[in-house]
């Protein structure tokens, strides 16, 4: 598979959160807002592009039988990079995702890319899958905060289109919504593949 | 805040799956049939009391003192990724039919999001050890009833005609869905 082909494959054909169907519960969790889910996408894709170049680099030293818990460490090393540099210079944002940093550590996407990716391919090329899976993830849950903030506050980036004491639709940015949105975002993602094949 | 308030919170009102949406991935995936749905519930409050527990005493008493408590989230992962393991081995060898009946859910278990998160989420929330426990406890009950009415929802649902593009998750979506919006009826009943 071309280099190309390798960076691309995560934005539509294999896009981890509609297609693989992995990394569900911060997806639903801090999809409130656009900017939330940006956030989520852009620090999830860190951890995986770094956790991919550096379990690629070390694949030749990392005995097969401990390797699950080789990555686990690789991959909270990591998160705890982003965890403290977001407490320091993004504290809103590091407020509204709350437990959800840590825990990208247990996102089965991060472990997924590691297992199924890395730890069979050279640097280059998991980086590129890192990236390209990343900003799949990023893509998708970007989507999904954008269509609660619209539907749930009226606004978009914070930035409100609806006059001040227009009614939205609560329930959208409340926690039926998120199940609501995902699931109809999936039927939709299955028409089309209904559709295409 | 008292016990009592403790358990109807974590029980309840903030629904480990249904409000706070850790452990989706189990939710959805070990949601077909009810027996096994009360296998994984039983695995996961045996584990996340154990996990609370052991991760409780190494924050306060290993991390704090040598201020490392940045290290949380390493050690965390760690510490249940091998107690799980640990409580496998144990389990095969002391009580098999336990383990019969629990094994194979235990693996799925460390990457269960839910346990990390209850774990951290009790330190955050600066519980002492009897709370924290509790709090294990009754929050692997609610992510043990909403996997229970879940399953039962899903054994109904096989056998209405349910549109082809809706089968499997946008459907499970959808339920999960209304099973959250019935539950924030629960909200108000404790302050």
């Amino acid at each position: 598979m071309s280099a190309f082909k390798e960076f691309t494959k995560g934005f539509v054909k294999e896009n981890p959160l509609f297609v693989l169907v992995l990394g569900t519960c911060p997806s639903l969790a801090v999809t409130t807002s656009a900017i939330n889910g940006l956030g989520m996408g852009m620090a999830t894709t860190f951890v995986l592009t770094m956790s991919n170049i550096l379990i690629a680099m070390l694949k030749n030293f990392i005995p097969d039988k401990v390797r699950i818990p080789a990555f686990i460490v690789i991959i909270a090393t990591f998160v705890t990079i982003v965890d403290l540099v977001m407490k320091a210079f993004v504290p809103d944002l590091y407020n509204a995702l709350g437990v959800f940093i840590p825990l990208i550590v247990v996102n089965c996407i991060i472990l997924g890319r590691a297992e199924a990716f890395a730890q069979k391919n050279n640097v280059y090329t998991s980086l590129l899958d890192g990236l390209g899976m990343g900003l799949g993830f990023t893509l998708a849950i970007f989507v999904m905060g954008s269509i609660r903030e619209i539907l749930g506050n009226g606004s978009i980036f914070d930035i409100k289109f609806v006059s001040q004491e227009a009614s939205t639709i609560l329930i959208f940015i409340m926690p039926p919504g998120a199940f609501l949105t995902f699931g109809y975002l999936m039927l939709l993602m299955n028409k089309l593949k209904a559709k295409f094949n | 805040m008292d016990i009592v308030n403790i358990i109807i919170l974590a029980l309840l009102v903030n629904n480990v799956v249904l409000a706070q949406f850790l452990g989706i991935c189990p939710f959805l995936g070990v949601s077909q049939k009810t027996s096994t749905s009360i296998g994984m519930g039983a695995a996961v409050v045996f584990v996340m009391a154990l996990a609370n527990l052991v991760t409780y005493l190494i924050y306060y008493f290993i991390l704090t003192p040598i201020h490392i408590q940045f290290m949380q989230t390493i050690t965390f992962i760690l510490v249940i990724a091998s107690l799980v393991q640990i409580v496998e081995i144990i389990l095969k060898k002391v009580s098999p039919s336990l383990y019969q009946a629990l094994g194979i859910y235990l693996p799925l278990i460390t990457t269960n999001c839910a346990v990390l998160g209850t774990a951290i989420l009790a330190v955050t929330k600066d519980y002492n050890l009897i709370q924290s426990l509790v709090y294990a406890i009754s929050t692997a009950l609610g992510f043990t009833l909403a996997l229970v009415l879940m399953a039962g929802i899903r054994e109904q649902l096989e056998l209405t005609g349910v549109p082809k593009a809706m089968k499997g998750f946008p459907i499970a979506l959808v339920t999960a869905g209304l099973l959250s919006l019935a539950f924030m009826g629960f909200a108000g009943l404790v302050k």
